[in-house]
């Protein structure tokens, strides 16, 4: 995966966010915080729904090939074929392998964030298979053609106005900025397409290992269209998923809709084992679960990073981040964003390629209070921090010379006393020359990356004096 | 008599002189009698957020030996600094060795100076005296890593004439986050903005912090907003007669 990972400049990208972005991203994020506090009031065991989600989860990563191995087993028994991909391009491989052998023509797809780390459209498009995004946020950005940038609303950026351009351009027609006509022009559009498609292909946002049942929580109906009306469904599902049973189902099942988008449930909850067992039944006729795995089994060796896999994709470590919300999803490069991507990116691309992830945070730590299965975000994101920083047994250091050169001198005077004591003595005096008043407005570099935004106060640095005239002279 | 050991912390000795002058007072009208061991320098908390733990050993064991040799309870204005000592301090140390137990037995004796004052001292009127619309920033590692989440307002509670006015998104980081502003500046700069404009908004005179770094960032942004608002660490709040 390293090799094909282009460099994610965050610090270049948040130079030059384009201001409709923090503007629509906090209109939305700022309605998900308000509808989750509702919803997390209504229930008062809400934390201990919160450390059982946890446990379930810490459980199950640690125990995750038995599982997993039951689930296969589960899906095979219910008539489902299971494919293992290690890599992204292996499953790209087996989905298009899928399809010739089906002679697909035509894909429908349900939102899915593990074909968007896969880059899957991509691949189905290369092989002259037609394949369209049906939920409306996934449609829009792929008329846009970007990735998303938010977790459960992938077109967060845009604004309704934007929305109605991109359709007005690509559909032609003249789209009023209206949300509730925009959404009919798409249904529209869409529903000839779930008649004609040969497969469907959905993500999953969790595997129950008992039963081999795939469950996917969805709200435009879209996800039950494109795994019940074709011939062919095939979910691809990262490894991280399963979970142990129906029982654990009802803890994620209160935890993902209240945290994600402050509903008490989602509209639509489907419940999918294997394909249809008989002629007249509904559903596809063949079931395909494939298995991604691209890194995670490696990210599972991290006895401290591997907690990244406990995540429920619920997007509200995002909807919270100061960060996120004045810089938007694209800014970390990569299909997952916020807080969870800046410690999943790092783990699955590398810390050469996401490097600066880890730093792109203030360790705030408003997204560990929210998140629902209680992720330690800032501890990981200080972990990831020390192995761009020092290294360690993953991966060597891969933050430049110069600032590793500069942490060392700045350990050795804070280290050394003497030395830290005489810089307070001499730092006022040198940076005397830059005051204005009280304030220094334009510092010196790296100082200067402080005070381009505000001025910094005026060193002062008399207490030791003081001190040492007022009370060790009297005593 | 009650004893204490002032940790001043390097962004206050660099820029808060005032301000640690009114915590001596407002500490030893409170019958403490303080100590200042003139040999600490910092935390260590900007070399460990940024990775380098390697790195922050050495700062680390300077700061243990300069305040292990009195029992006294350490008093910082900084919750920030503080966390750093209190949870990260034994982690630095195997355990087994010396150091560790002694970042153990520092860390259950340092206090963040609002915590110090209403849950060690329990005390939650200075006698200050402030006629002023106040309102409060609630920083980030005082509040969830400290879990400090009522000492401050308990104290401003108590300030004769202050009328208090809450802050939208009070509980919003200011986008100081330490090496995170000169590191992502133009982050930082939205961040601080949206936390100014907050502030301008609720129409308080005066917004009150218990942390150095971000005191300087908030500071600066309404400076740079040519705003009379005044930003002051809580301490020189609860000095004001």
């Amino acid at each position: 995966m390293n090799e094909t990972s282009p460099y994610i400049g965050f610090e270049e990208y948040s130079e030059h966010v384009p201001t409709s972005i923090p503007l629509a991203v906090q209109q939305a994020t700022g309605r998900f915080v308000s509808g989750r506090a509702a919803r997390v009031a209504e229930l008062p065991q809400w934390e201990e729904l919160r450390q059982i989600g946890s446990d379930i989860r810490q459980h199950t990563i640690e125990n995750m090939d038995g599982y997993l191995t039951h689930l296969e087993a589960a899906v095979l028994s219910a008539g489902g074929h299971v494919h293992w991909a290690e890599s992204g391009e292996d499953a790209r491989q087996i989905v298009l392998q899928i399809a010739k052998e089906n002679k697909v023509k035509s894909v429908v797809k349900s939102k899915s964030m593990a074909t968007e780390e896969i880059h899957l459209n991509r691949a189905l498009e290369a092989a002259g298979i037609e394949s369209l995004e049906t939920d409306l946020g996934e449609y829009i950005i792929q008329l846009a053609g970007t990735g998303p940038s938010h977790i459960i609303v992938p077109a967060v950026h845009l604004t309704k106005e934007e929305i109605a351009v991109l359709f007005s351009k690509h559909l032609g027609i003249d789209a009023p900025n209206d949300p509730i006509e925009l959404a009919r022009i798409a249904r529209e559009t869409l529903r000839e397409k779930f008649l004609s498609a040969e497969m469907g292909i959905s993500g999953g946002n969790f595997l129950i290992a008992e039963t081999g049942t795939l469950v996917m929580v969805t709200n435009e109906g879209n996800g039950r269209m494109c795994t019940t009306m074709p011939d062919i469904h095939v979910a691809v599902v990262g490894i991280d998923k399963v979970i142990p049973d129906w029982d654990s189902l009802t803890v994620f099942l209160k935890l993902l809709a209240r945290s994600a988008t402050g509903q008490k449930l989602s509209t639509y909850t489907q419940f999918i084992t294997g394909p249809r067992h008989a002629e007249g039944e509904g559903g596809p006729k063949e079931f395909h679960l494939v298995l991604l795995d691209n890194g995670r089994s490696k990210i599972l060796k991290d006895p401290v990073g591997r907690d990244v896999l406990k995540c429920i994709r619920c997007g509200a470590c995002a909807n919270v981040c100061p960060v996120y919300k004045n810089v938007g999803g694209f800014a970390y490069g990569s299909f997952i964003s916020g807080p969870i991507g800046a410690i999943l990116s790092p783990q699955m691309l590398g810390t050469q390629a996401a490097r600066e992830l880890p730093f792109a945070s203030t360790l705030c730590g408003a997204c560990a209070d929210v998140c629902p299965v209680k992720i330690p975000i800032p501890t990981i994101l200080r972990h990831l921090r020390r192995r761009v920083s020092q290294g360690d047994e993953f991966s060597k250091p891969t933050l430049s010379t110069s600032i590793r050169v500069t942490a060392s001198l700045a350990s050795f005077a804070l280290a050394q006393n003497w030395l830290y004591r005489f810089g307070t003595r001499v730092l006022p005096t040198f940076m005397s020359i830059f005051k204005r008043g009280n304030w220094i407005s334009n510092a010196p570099y790296p100082l200067s990356r402080w005070t381009k935004a505000r001025p910094l106060p005026s060193f002062t640095a008399s207490f030791r004096n003081w001190w040492k005239k007022e009370k060790d002279s009297t005593k | 008599m009650t004893k204490a050991q002032l940790f001043i912390t390097c962004l206050g000795d660099q820029f808060y002189t005032s301000t640690l002058k009114s915590m001596t007072r407002i500490l030893e009208d409170l019958g403490v009698e303080l100590m200042f061991p003139p040999e600490q320098t910092c935390c260590g908390q900007p070399l460990f957020n940024n990775g380098f733990e390697d790195k922050t050993k050495g700062v680390a064991l300077n700061f243990l030996k300069a305040f292990s040799k009195s029992d006294a309870p350490i008093v910082a204005p900084s919750g920030s600094c503080v966390s750093m000592i209190k949870h990260h301090y034994a982690e630095l140390f195997p355990e087994g060795i010396s150091e560790h137990d002694l970042a153990i037995d520092i860390a259950s004796r340092t206090f963040e100076f609002t915590e110090y004052l209403v849950n060690v001292l329990k005390v939650t009127d200075v006698g200050a005296v402030y006629p002023h619309k106040v309102t409060y920033h609630a920083t980030c590692h005082y509040l969830r890593e400290m879990g400090l989440k009522t000492e401050a307002k308990t104290l401003l509670n108590s300030v004769k004439g202050l009328e208090f006015v809450s802050l939208k998104e009070e509980e919003t980081c200011c986008g100081f986050g330490g090496a995170f502003i000169v590191t992502f500046p133009e982050v930082s700069r939205s961040m601080m903005e949206n936390k100014v404009n907050d502030i301008l908004a609720c129409g308080a005179d005066t917004v009150v912090m218990c942390e150095p770094g971000c005191l300087m960032n908030v500071a600066g942004g309404l400076h740079k907003a040519g705003s009379k608002v005044r930003a002051m660490h809580i301490i020189d709040l609860l000095a004001s007669k």
